[in-house]
């Protein structure tokens, strides 16, 4: 079946059809079941580590080795967890997102045609 | 500061030698690739040709402004790593833009932020109140940056702070080189300016970076140890936060609130929302975030090597009392190691980046104004596209001698307070809306007015009511106390009542009728890219 006999037949735009499609509920599932989760986890991370520094001063200045403080260790590592969730999301992108979206961007944009 | 003066910082000659090596080369480029700007998408997004490494760099360029080079390297070498968390909340600010916004937002508009915003609401009221908060987040930015380009230029040219005829002519100096860039060369032009400057600035630090780590044998817990034997006031207190911010429970808290700006400004910034427009499409989006973040990251650990590294180095005094105070520590570390000609060159690229961060914000303003007010509000979207670039042109020229005005007044302010306000604008006025309209299916217009409206007003008036406008020796008005709020920074206010006045609104404006047909056209558009703006070629 052609994406032409598949949404020709059904009522309202190509796009509301679109929408209301299996395919595309599943890749906003797998959109959001990534990125809600993942954003609500960094900034967590984030605030915990803003509310140490703000309120644990006296653990964050304590030095682990040399002149290295827990502080600039915890600091580091949001740079390390910044650059883990963008190689993940990347990755899950690539994998998970991009061949839906673009199988369901052809099918919209030659119906278009 | 005269006695620092008298030793003299660097050549002033050299210095306008390499910075003008700069201009003429970015000229030239711009004078070459601003041939080919004929429709409006060239003129506004280059005509989405970038890939995304060359869009990633660009916005790193963007990003890496003067506050983060100049502002960061002054702020660790000064109150140590207090310094080091502006740092860290500019660079995780990024995963709000690569998870939530980007590719979205690439596959949604066409040119502004008010084209998202405005998808499935009603068009003129969203595009003016979009318009409305671009034009406030850019102009404090531009503050920021001509108030930078006053501290730089009094410290590479000597010139003093006192003598504001010499300075304001730097200053409308360089105001007119932008708005050469912005009115020749377009977004495209603009775009490898950022592209140019960002090269340098990564390439100046990482040069700076490997000099101050030779110099302790490539270990960084001596730097450390030196800073501290050098900063005798503050001593091991720069090894650990609180020097800063510390102090009490209301400057604690101003710490939070300047966090979360931070964190949530950037992905509300129009200047940076605009470059995802000047990609092909989406997967070019994200290839260019990326790029930015592991760009962007890798300055800042440089920044923190130089802090501290400035401290160890030059000593938090001398870099207090230099003309341009804390904003002069990585120019000054620069001469520690390498003399007159690393000066000059760490100078220029300073310079630079000012303009080029100058010439990005005109050419966001102008754009928002040309395409959402004149085109779609005053025209009613029935402006020809040759006339709304024109309009576009003439904004830029406007905006350019604005900030000229604006630059010669703010020249004693802040860079890094100027830039944090611009982030809590960003982060309650526009961050809050995006993410309504791309992910709330009820959202409307009346939603998207309160949260664009009542995240601006309530953020500028908590701003002109707080202690870094009025009441403290450090305020902008010295002589008189209005500050009613104790915060320096909106954000831990004004941020969540905008999220909160979305959510008010939409259910106040609850008659407006669900247009099912456009939030299918936009949510289908945004996951898919199904109908985005595609490139152009010549």
């Amino acid at each position: 079946m052609t994406a032409m006999d598949r949404y020709s037949t059904r009522e309202g735009t190509v796009y509301e059809q679109v929408q209301a499609s299996a395919e595309f509920v599943e890749l906003r599932r797998r959109l959001r079941g990534f990125v809600f989760p993942m954003s609500a986890a960094f900034l967590v991370w984030y605030l915990a580590y803003v509310l140490l520094a703000t309120f644990a001063p006296a653990f964050m200045a304590t030095k682990v080795t040399g002149n290295i403080t827990w502080g600039l260790i915890i600091g580091l590592l949001q740079f390390v967890s910044t650059f883990v969730i963008t190689t993940l999301y990347v990755g899950y992108a690539n994998n998970r997102l991009d061949p839906v979206a673009e199988r369901l961007r052809l099918e919209i944009e030659g119906n278009e045609k | 500061m005269t006695a620092y003066l008298a030793q003299g910082v660097g050549n002033p000659a050299l210095n306008i030698g390499i910075f003008a090596g700069f201009v003429v080369l970015t000229l030239a480029v711009v004078i070459y690739v601003g041939r080919s700007n004929k429709t409006a998408s060239d003129y506004y997004a280059a005509g989405r040709s970038f890939t995304g490494p060359q869009n990633g760099i660009a916005i790193a360029g963007d990003y890496l402004s003067a506050a983060s080079f100049l502002g960061i390297a002054g702020a660790i070498a000064v109150n140590g790593y207090d310094g080091f968390l502006y740092s860290i909340g500019f660079l995780v600010a990024w995963l709000v833009a690569l998870l939530l916004v980007a590719e979205l937002l690439r596959n949604t508009g066409k040119f502004t932020m008010g084209d998202v915003l405005s998808f499935r609401m009603r068009q003129r009221p969203v595009r003016a109140a979009a318009a409305t908060s671009t034009l406030v987040v850019s102009f404090f930015y531009l503050l920021a940056q001509m108030a930078g380009a006053g501290a730089l230029i009094a410290l590479l040219l000597n010139i003093p702070n006192s003598n504001t005829l010499g300075q304001g002519l730097v200053i409308a100096a360089v105001g007119a080189i932008m708005i050469t860039y912005v009115l020749i060369g377009g977004m495209k032009g603009t775009t490898w300016v950022q592209i140019i400057k960002a090269g340098l600035l990564l390439v100046g630090a990482a040069v700076l970076t490997v000099f101050v780590l030779g110099r302790f044998g490539f270990n960084f817990s001596d730097i450390l140890g030196q800073a501290v034997t050098n900063s005798p006031k503050t001593g091991e207190a720069i090894l650990g936060p609180g020097l800063q911010y510390g102090a009490d429970t209301a400057s604690k808290i101003d710490f939070i609130s300047l966090a979360l700006a931070l964190v949530l400004g950037t992905a509300g910034l129009p200047h940076i929302l605009m470059r995802f427009y000047t990609v092909p499409n989406a997967k070019e989006a994200r290839r260019s975030v990326v790029w930015a973040i592991w760009l962007i990251g890798i300055f800042y650990l440089f920044t923190l090597v130089l802090g501290y590294g400035a401290a160890a180095l030059v000593g938090p005094e001398r870099i207090r009392n230099a003309p341009g105070s804390t904003n002069s520590a990585a120019p000054l570390l620069a001469f520690e190691l390498g003399g007159e000609l690393l000066l000059g060159i760490i100078a220029a690229i300073a310079f630079a980046t000012i303009l080029a961060v100058v010439a990005g914000l005109t050419i966001t303003s102008a754009a928002s104004f040309a395409h959402d007010v004149y085109a779609n509000v005053i025209k009613k979207g029935e402006a020809a596209p040759d006339e709304e670039v024109k309009v576009a042109r003439r904004t830029a020229i406007v905006i350019g001698v604005v900030a000229i005005g604006a630059g010669i007044l703010a020249r004693n302010q802040n860079i890094a307070f100027l830039v944090a306000l611009a982030f809590a604008v960003a982060a309650s006025a526009n961050l809050p809306t995006i993410l309504y309209s791309l992910f709330w299916r009820r959202f409307n217009t009346m939603g998207a007015l309160f949260s664009i409206y009542g995240g601006l007003i309530s953020c500028v008036l908590l701003i002109i009511f707080s202690p870094a406008v009025s009441g403290r020796p450090t305020s902008m008005v010295k002589d008189a106390d209005f500050a009613l709020f104790p915060l320096a920074n909106p954000g831990l206010v004004s941020i969540p009542l905008s999220f909160l006045l979305g959510i008010v609104g939409t259910y106040v404006g609850s008659r407006e009728k669900f247009n099912g047909e456009k939030f299918a056209e936009m949510e289908v558009r945004s996951l898919t890219g199904a109908g985005s703006e595609k490139a152009i070629s010549h």
